[in-house]
C-alpha cells in the first residue's frame, strides 16, 4: 500500500495536520511554513502522478484505472476495502485540487487564528483528495463527508455577513444530500453482485453490472440528487450563493473550485457509471433541472450587486453545465463536462481570490460602491478581466474549449428534447457575457467612485503568486485542450456506452 | 422440559454475575466496616475492581470464548460469547462512568452517601446482566425490576435539590406502571402459550395465527421494555429525570441502562416472538422507530438545558439502536447494534463528562452559558465538539461508522423491500435534523463571540482521564476496524436464533 503514490495524497495532509497541530498558536510563520511546504508537496506529487500516468498510458496500460490497490481489507464483515486507483479524470481532479489548495494557502496568508483555520482547511482537503483516489464506495463516502463538515466552522468562524445562517444552511443542505447518497450507496452494495459476493468496489460493481433495472431506477435518483446537491443542481442550489458569499476567500476558492466538483465527479463515477440504464431512462428529469440551473443561475448573476453573489450564481450556472453535459451520455459531452470542471474550478478560484483581494482593500463587495479600480490596482484589474474572459468563453482560455465541447456533444442528439435544451443552455453564454461585462465595466473602468480608494495599493507578492499560477493553468487548458482530452478520454471506454446503447464518438 | 438437578456447578455458568457480585461484596464491606477517613478511596477502588472485571471479560472472550457458552437453571439463564461481549461493553461504560464520577462522589455533599451510590449502581448493573441473559420471563422480570428500582434511589441521591426528588418520583411511578403493563402482557402470553420460556413461547406460536389477545400481549411487552429504552411514546419521563438526576447518574442512565435494555429487547423479540416478526412486530417497531427518532429530534431542537438536550438526543439515539433490532436478529445487524451501543457509550459519556466538569466547576448547565467556551476552555470545547460530531455521525469519528453499519445492518436481510429503504431514508433525513442541534452546541462554543460566563478552570485528574478515554474511543473505535469485525465474528458464530 505504501509503495502506491496515491496514498500519499492522504498521508501528506495528515502529516500537515499533525505538523500544524504541534505548532504554537502564535507562531504564524511556522504554521504558514507547514501549509506551504505541504501544499507544495501535494502539487509536486500530483505533477509526478500526471507524468507517470501519461507515461503508463503511452506505454500501453489501458486498464480503466491505474495505480490500483484494492487488497487492503478494512471492515471484513461488510467487505469494505481501502481501495485506491485513478483514471484520467481523477488525475485531472487531483491536479486541480492541489493547485487550488496551493493558491488558497497564499490567499489566506493574513487570516486570523491561523492555526485553527489551516487545521480545518487541510482536513477539508484531506477529504477532497481521499475522495478522488477512492474506488471503494464506503471510503469514498467517508471522505466526502470529511470534506463537508469543516465548511461549517470555516464559514461560521472566519466568514462575514450572515455567516451563521449561511454556514448552517450550507452544512444541512449538503449533509441532507449525503443522506440520500448514503441510502443509494447501501442500496448499490446490496445489489452489487448477482452471486452474493457483495462489494463496494466501483470497478467490480461496474464489471458485474448486476443491479436490477427496477432498483437502478430507485437508486439512481438517490445518488444523483445526493451528489447533485453539491453540484448545485436546481432546486438544491440555494446553499451555494449564501455559503460562498459568507465564506472567507480560501474557503470559497476551495469550495467552488474543488468541492463542487466532487458533486459532478460523483454523479459521473457513481450514479452514471454504475447505473447506466437508469441514467438513460431518467436523464430527462435531471436534464430539465440542470438546464434550469444553467440559465437561472446566469440570470441571477445579472441582478446581484455583491461580487461574491455574482460569482456564486455564476458557479451555479457553470456547475449546472457540468451535470447537464454528463447527462448527455456521450463521449464528447462528457469530455466537455470534465474540461468544464477543470476550467470552472480554476477560474472560479481565480475569481474568488481576486474578490477576496479587492474586498481586503476596499472593504466592500458592492459593485455600486466601487469604480475605476483599474487605475488604482492595475494588476488585480487585469487579472479580473482575464478571469471574466475565461468565464464568458473567450477562445484561448479554458471556458471556450469546455463549453464548445459540451454543446457540440449535446447537439449530437438528434431528438427534439435534447436539442431544445441544448439551445436553452447555450443562451447562458450570452447571459454570462452580460453579467461579466457589467461587472468589469462598473468595477474596473469608469470614474473612481470613492476618493479613499485612491490610496489603495496593488497586489502583494503572495497575491501575485496565487493569481498568476491560476491564470497560467486557465490559459494552459485553453491553449492545449488536446492534452487534457487525451488524458481523460481513455475513461470513456466503449464498455460504458455499449451498455447505454450509444456509440462513443471521438472528438 | 427436562428436569435438571440443581447443584452449585450451575452457578459457575454465571461467571460475569459472580464477578460482579464479588465486586459488590467488596464495595459493600469496605463501605460498611472501614473507617470514614479511608472512604475517599472507595470510588477509585470500585473503578479498579470494575476495570479488572472488564479486562477479565475481554481476556475470556479472546482466549476461551467457548467457556462462556453456558446455560443454567433449566435454561432460564443463558450465556454466550455474544451476551458476554455485550456485558463487557456495558462494563466498559460503567468504568468510564465511575472514573468520571470520582470527583462528585468525593464531594462533601456525597460523603455520607458515597457507598450507596456505588452499591445501587452495581445492583442495577446486576439486574441488567440478568435482563440480557434471561431466557425465561420470570428471570427477566427480576432483572428488570432490580435494574429499575435502585435507579430511582440513585436519581434521588441529590436530596437537597427539589428537581432530584421530582425526577425520582416520576421515574419510580412510570417504572412501576410500565412493569405492571409488562406483566399484564406476560400473563396474556402465558395464557396463550402455557409457558414463560422464550423457546417454548416461540414453539407455541409457530404456525399459530395472530389474534387480538396476542397483539395486546405483544404491545404490552413492547411498551414495558420501551419504557426502559425511552422509545416514543414511552419517553415522557426521560427529560425530567435526566435533568433532575445528578449528572453521574444521568450519564449512567443514558448509556448503560439503554444499552442493556436494547439488547434484551432484541433477544425477547427474536427468541420469544420471532414467529410474529413479519406479521406483527416488524411493523410495530417500524412505527416506533420513526416516532422515536423524529419526536426525539424535534424536541431536542428547542432544549436549552444541556441535560434535557442530551435526554432528547438520547431518545432519538434509541431509535437508531432499534434499527439493529428490526432485521430480526441478522448477525450483521446484531453486531452493528452492539457496536452502536459501544460507540454511543463513548460519545455520550464524553458529552456528559464535559457537562459534569463544567457543572462542578461553575454550576452552569445552559447551552447559552457555553457561548464562547472555546476561548476560555479550549480543551473541553474540543472534547464536546468531538462528542457532538460522533453523535451526529460525522466521519472520521466512531459515530459515523456505527451509523453507517446500523443502516447497512437494517437492510441486510435478503430480499428486503423498499419499505425498509424508506425507513432508513427517514432515519437518515433525521440525522440531518440531529446534526442541526448538535451543531448548535458547536456553534455556541466556537462561533459565538460573546464573553463566556464560564471562567477558565482546570478539570480534575479523574475528569480528564475520563475524557481522554472517551475521546480516544471516539477517534479510534471506528478507524480501528477490529472492534466491529470481532463483534461480527462473534454474532456470526453464535447467532441469536
Amino acid at each position: 500500500m505504501l509503495t502506491n503514490p496515491l496514498i500519499y495524497f492522504v498521508v501528506i495532509p495528515l502529516l500537515m495536520l499533525a505538523g500544524i497541530g504541534l505548532c504554537n498558536n502564535r507562531n504564524v510563520g511556522a504554521i504558514r511554513a507547514v501549509a506551504v511546504i505541504g501544499s507544495l508537496a501535494l502539487l509536486t506529487l500530483s505533477t509526478f502522478l500526471l507524468v507517470d500516468f501519461l507515461g503508463q498510458r503511452a506505454a500501453g496500460a489501458d486498464a480503466a484505472m491505474l495505480f490500483v490497490n484494492d487488497t487492503v481489507v478494512w471492515f471484513a464483515p461488510l467487505n469494505i476495502h481501502l481501495a485506491i486507483g485513478v483514471d484520467g479524470i481523477s488525475v485531472a481532479m487531483l491536479m486541480l485540487s492541489s493547485i487550488i489548495l496551493f493558491t488558497g494557502t497564499f490567499a489566506s496568508w493574513k487570516i486570523d487564528q491561523p492555526k485553527e483555520f489551516f487545521l480545518w482547511l487541510i482536513l477539508l482537503s484531506t477529504g477532497v483528495f481521499g475522495f478522488f483516489i477512492s474506488i471503494d464506495l464506503f471510503t469514498m463516502f467517508m471522505f466526502y463527508e470529511v470534506a463537508l463538515i469543516p465548511m461549517y466552522l470555516l464559514i461560521g468562524v472566519w466568514g462575514s455577513g450572515r455567516k451563521n445562517y449561511s454556514a448552517m444552511k450550507l452544512t444541512l443542505m449538503l449533509m441532507g444530500g449525503s443522506a440520500f447518497l448514503m441510502l443509494g450507496l447501501i442500496g448499490i452494495y446490496y445489489h452489487s453482485a448477482a452471486d452474493g459476493n457483495l462489494t463496494w468496489n466501483i470497478l467490480t460493481i461496474a464489471a458485474n453490472d448486476a443491479i436490477p433495472h427496477g432498483w437502478q431506477n430507485f437508486l439512481f435518483p438517490m445518488t444523483f440528487v445526493g451528489f447533485g446537491v453539491l453540484g448545485a443542481m436546481f432546486p438544491f442550489h440555494t446553499w451555494s450563493p449564501d455559503g460562498h458569499a459568507s465564506a472567507p476567500t480560501a474557503v470559497s476558492m476551495l469550495h467552488a473550485g474543488v468541492l463542487m466538483k466532487l458533486g459532478g465527479y460523483g454523479c459521473f463515477r457513481v450514479a452514471i457509471y454504475l447505473m447506466p440504464y437508469a441514467a438513460a431512462e431518467l436523464s430527462y428529469i435531471f436534464l430539465i433541472l440542470t438546464g434550469i440551473s444553467v440559465v437561472y443561475g446566469a440570470f441571477c448573476a445579472c441582478v446581484k450587486t455583491d461580487l461574491k453573489y455574482i460569482n456564486a450564481y455564476s458557479s451555479v450556472s457553470h456547475c449546472g453545465l457540468v451535470l447537464f453535459a454528463i447527462l448527455m451520455l456521450n463521449t464528447t459531452a462528457m469530455t466537455g463536462a470534465i474540461m468544464q470542471m477543470l476550467s470552472h474550478g480554476l477560474m472560479t478560484a481565480l475569481f474568488f481570490a481576486l474578490i477576496g483581494m479587492i474586498y481586503g482593500r476596499t472593504h466592500t463587495r458592492e459593485i455600486t460602491k466601487m469604480g475605476g479600480l483599474m487605475k488604482i490596482m492595475p494588476f488585480l484589474g487585469v487579472c479580473y478581466v482575464i478571469a471574466g474572459m475565461a468565464s464568458l468563453g473567450l477562445p484561448g482560455l479554458s471556458g471556450f474549449v469546455s463549453e464548445m465541447t459540451i454543446f457540440v456533444g449535446s447537439f449530437m442528439h438528434a431528438d427534439m428534447f435534447h436539442r431544445v435544451f441544448t439551445i436553452v443552455a447555450c443562451c447562458s453564454i450570452v447571459i454570462t457575457a452580460v453579467y461579466i461585462l457589467r461587472v468589469v465595466g462598473k468595477l474596473l473602468f469608469g470614474p473612481v467612485y470613492d476618493e479613499h480608494h485612491l490610496s489603495l495599493t496593488d497586489a502583494e507578492w503572495w497575491e501575485r503568486l496565487s493569481t498568476v499560477t491560476l491564470i497560467i493553468a486557465v490559459a494552459a487548458i485553453g491553449c492545449f485542450p488536446n492534452f487534457f482530452v487525451d488524458l481523460i478520454n481513455k475513461t470513456f471506454t466503449p464498455e460504458i456506452f455499449s451498455v447505454l446503447g450509444m456509440t462513443s464518438t471521438a472528438l | 422440559m427436562e428436569i435438571v438437578n440443581m447443584d452449585y456447578t450451575q452457578f459457575l455458568a454465571m461467571k460475569q454475575e459472580i464477578g460482579l457480585l464479588i465486586v459488590f461484596i467488596v464495595v459493600f464491606l469496605y463501605d460498611t466496616f472501614l473507617p470514614a477517613k479511608s472512604q475517599k478511596a472507595l470510588p477509585g477502588l470500585t473503578a479498579v475492581l470494575m476495570l479488572i472485571l472488564t479486562v477479565c471479560g475481554i481476556v475470556f472472550e479472546a482466549v476461551a470464548p467457548e467457556t462462556l457458552s453456558k446455560t443454567a437453571f433449566a435454561g432460564m439463564y443463558v450465556s454466550t460469547p455474544v451476551i458476554a461481549a455485550l456485558k463487557t461493553i456495558l462494563n466498559v461504560g460503567v468504568v468510564i462512568v465511575l472514573i468520571q464520577s470520582v470527583n462528585w462522589a468525593n464531594s462533601s455533599f456525597m460523603a455520607m452517601r458515597r457507598g450507596e451510590f456505588y452499591e445501587l449502581l452495581l445492583v442495577t448493573l446486576f439486574g441488567m446482566y440478568l435482563m440480557v441473559s434471561a431466557r425465561h420471563f420470570l428471570l427477566f422480570v427480576i432483572g428488570l425490576e432490580s435494574a429499575s428500582l435502585p435507579l430511582a434511589a440513585m436519581v434521588a441521591l441529590d436530596k437537597n435539590r427539589y428537581e432530584s426528588h421530582e425526577a425520582a418520583v416520576k421515574y419510580i411511578l412510570t417504572a412501576v406502571f410500565s412493569s405492571a403493563i409488562f406483566m399484564l402482557g406476560l400473563s396474556f402470553v402465558y395464557g396463550l402459550t402455557g409457558s414463560l420460556y422464550f423457546n417454548d413461547i416461540y414453539a407455541a406460536l409457530t404456525g399459530a395465527g395472530v389474534n387480538m389477545m396476542l397483539i395486546v400481549a405483544l404491545a404490552a411487552v413492547v411498551s414495558g421494555v420501551g419504557f426502559k429504552l425511552s422509545l416514543v411514546p414511552f419517553h415522557l419521563w426521560t427529560a425530567d429525570v435526566y435533568q433532575g438526576a445528578p449528572t453521574s447518574v444521568t450519564s449512567y442512565l443514558s448509556v448503560i441502562s439503554k444499552g442493556a435494555a436494547a439488547f434484551a429487547f432484541l433477544v425477547i423479540l427474536v427468541q420469544a416472538f420471532g414467529m410474529l416478526y413479519a406479521q406483527l412486530w416488524e411493523w410495530m417497531l417500524y412505527a416506533l422507530i420513526i416516532l422515536t427518532i423524529t419526536v426525539g429530534n424535534l424536541f431536542a431542537i428547542r432544549q436549552k438545558n444541556m441535560k434535557r438536550f442530551l435526554a432528547f438526543s438520547s431518545v432519538s439515539q434509541a431509535g437508531y439502536i432499534m434499527l439493529g433490532v428490526i432485521s430480526d436478529g441478522a448477525p450483521v445487524a446484531t453486531a452493528a447494534m452492539m457496536f452502536y451501543i459501544l460507540v454511543y457509550i463513548f460519545s455520550n459519556l464524553a458529552a456528559f463528562g464535559v457537562i459534569g466538569a463544567i457543572e462542578r466547576a461553575s454550576g452552569k448547565l445552559s447551552m447559552d452559558d457555553y457561548r464562547g467556551l472555546y476561548r476560555t476552555n479550549p480543551r473541553l470545547s474540543v472534547a464536546m465538539m468531538l462528542a457532538m460530531f460522533s453523535l451526529a455521525g460525522i466521519p472520521p469519528f466512531a459515530g459515523f461508522f456505527s451509523k453507517f453499519f446500523i443502516f447497512t445492518g437494517a437492510l441486510s436481510a435478503p430480499g428486503v423491500g423498499t419499505a425498509m429503504y424508506v425507513l432508513v431514508l427517514i432515519a437518515l433525513i433525521n440525522t440531518i435534523v440531529s446534526l442541526y442541534y448538535y451543531l448548535l452546541v458547536v456553534k455556541a462554543m466556537f462561533i459565538a463571540d460573546d464573553q463566556c460566563v464560564i471562567e477558565p478552570f482546570r478539570s480534575s485528574a479523574s475528569e480528564r482521564l475520563g475524557l481522554w478515554i472517551t475521546v480516544a474511543g471516539i477517534i479510534g473505535l471506528g478507524i480501528a476496524s477490529w472492534f466491529f469485525s470481532e463483534l461480527n465474528v462473534l454474532t456470526a458464530t453464535y447467532p441469536l436464533i
